[in-house]
């Protein structure tokens, strides 16, 4: 364990399982990034309820391979002889597939994701690390400081990089928010996707309102998550690539 | 200042080791399907050892009502009678051109009373009709009527040897699969013969099909030709695809 070290220098840095479990959270969420979105291109159609299909109705259509719209059926037979009946159709088109290491990958990356989140927010909470450095002060909720950070924001004004855990509200807001929001709702609509989980906990296509609909929600709890990582990084980058980097790593002193 | 720490680095990392090998330890014996030394097969064989040991067994599928059933669609093989086709099989054209009046499931094996059971054999065998969601790895679903022989009333006429851990599967399409004892005896895990109220479509695996309602549809295989029983697990060789899906 590190040595103890003066009261300034201790709050100042980065703990080391926080480095560690930063860097295993990045390395699996672009694994499930990317295995994600190959898995999306199989089927690049999202739908709201229980179940969807290529002869149901979807909720959006994205055009993000060549199984978009391909429309290689053969002519569809109804099932029951009343209209509107339910039909079948067999598919003559050879699809994009890759989902055979596209879903290994992404499970073995959601497991390491997963365990490394449950390990992360368990020391956080016992450590005080939540509440000492992420969770926002009273003074902090003034309308005055909110607006400023707003505004600096907005006009891109980014401050210089600190070299550990001083975050402004915004910030503090939008790690609680990934991290207790965006995260728990990936894992848990990935999870209602599963033929087994849903057979165990039937709750839980119930709280996303149908099977399909917690895949149509995981698309979009992803995409935010992509949108975050965006963000973070211009943020890394206009205050400090360097020392930033420096800080999340193996800077040992400031 | 002195250290204080409820847990620390050191000891979260051997806990977590300690849990990972606990669970990884039947992973010993021959009873698990091999890895290839390949970290995506890895990944599998932990899930498949996550949910034996975390979920309670047997859980039901949810069914639905009649007026959910969706429209199907039929993807893979939705004709092996079709000599135009890779799946092309000779023997399965000559069975459907007779209307499967001559075909039968030969069920072989670690049981004591291997045999074949033609269609009116299995329609004349205690029933059960589910209507269950089909999940497919390529992301869509559909909710169909299955209606056929529970799996387990099939291995219990054969008289399954206590030592069998395994059912393997033969199509005449060419795939071959496997399940394990608490899928092979799931009281939805069927053979089924008719969909939504008719015989089984050729497209969605005439005759005979497998539903195994806990995994996702390409552990339920169409145009069933041979059951066979296993101790060990068959090594069919990596298919690039995952054995257990129940995820």
């Amino acid at each position: 364990m590190t040595a103890p070290k003066n009261k300034t220098q201790q709050t100042n840095q980065h703990k080391g399982w926080v480095k560690l479990s930063h860097w295993i959270v990045t390395a699996s969420f672009m694994a499930l990034a990317i295995s994600g979105f190959v898995i999306l291109m199989c089927h690049p159609r999202l739908y709201w309820g229980e179940v969807g299909n290529d002869l149901t109705p979807a909720l959006i259509e994205l055009p993000v391979s060549r199984n978009y719209q391909h429309g290689g059926w053969e002519k569809s037979d109804a099932f029951f002889a009343v209209a509107g009946s339910p039909v079948s159709a067999g598919r003559t088109y050879e699809i994009f597939n890759q989902n055979g290491w596209g879903r290994s990958l992404h499970f073995l990356a959601a497991w390491v994701l997963t365990l490394t989140g449950i390990a992360y927010v368990l020391t956080g909470i016992f450590s005080g690390h939540i509440i000492r450095n992420l969770v926002p002060r009273a003074r902090e909720f003034s309308r005055k400081l909110v607006w400023h950070d707003v505004k600096s924001h907005v006009l891109f004004r980014i401050p210089p990089a600190t070299s550990g855990p001083h975050y402004g509200v915004l910030q503090k807001f939008t790690y609680l928010f990934v991290i207790f929001f965006l995260l728990p709702l990936t894992i848990m609509t990935g999870l209602t996707m599963s033929p087994a989980l849903t057979a165990a906990y039937p709750f839980l296509p119930k709280i996303f309102f149908g099977a399909q609909s917690a895949r149509t929600i995981h698309f979009f709890a992803s995409t935010a998550l992509v949108l975050f990582l965006i963000v973070h990084v211009t943020m890394v980058i206009r205050s400090g690539f360097r020392k930033q980097m420096s800080a999340m790593t193996f800077e040992q002193q400031t | 200042m002195k250290q204080h720490k409820l847990f620390t680095r050191r000891r979260a990392i051997i806990t977590g080791i300690g849990a990972l090998s606990g669970l990884l330890l039947p992973g010993c014996s021959k009873k698990l399907p091999p890895t290839y030394g390949n970290l995506l097969r890895m990944g599998d064989a932990f899930t498949y050892l996550a949910h034996r040991t975390l979920l309670p067994g047997q859980s039901l599928a949810r069914e639905y009502h009649h007026g959910d059933i969706t429209s199907f669609p039929a993807v893979g093989t939705i004709d092996p009678g079709d000599a135009s086709k890779p799946a092309h099989n000779e023997t399965y054209g000559r069975f459907r051109d007779n209307g499967f009046s001559n075909w039968n499931l030969s069920v072989e094996g670690r049981v004591a009373k291997p045999g074949k059971y033609s269609l009116a054999a299995l329609q004349s065998l205690p029933a059960r009709t589910q209507i269950t969601r089909h999940t497919c790895e390529e992301g869509w679903s559909a909710i169909g009527q299955w209606t056929g022989v529970p799996l387990g009333l099939i291995l219990k006429n054969a008289g399954i040897l206590p030592s069998a851990r395994f059912v393997n599967f033969y199509a005449y399409d060419g795939y071959v699969d496997s399940i394990d004892l608490l899928d092979a005896f799931h009281p939805q895990t069927i053979l089924a013969y008719g969909m939504n109220g008719k015989a089984l479509p050729i497209r969605h695996g005439a005759p005979l099909r497998l539903r195994v309602e806990t995994q996702i549809g390409y552990k339920s295989l169409k145009y069933l030709e041979r059951i066979v029983v296993s101790d060990e697990f068959v090594d069919q060789g990596d298919s690039g695809w995952a054995w257990y899906v129940g995820i």
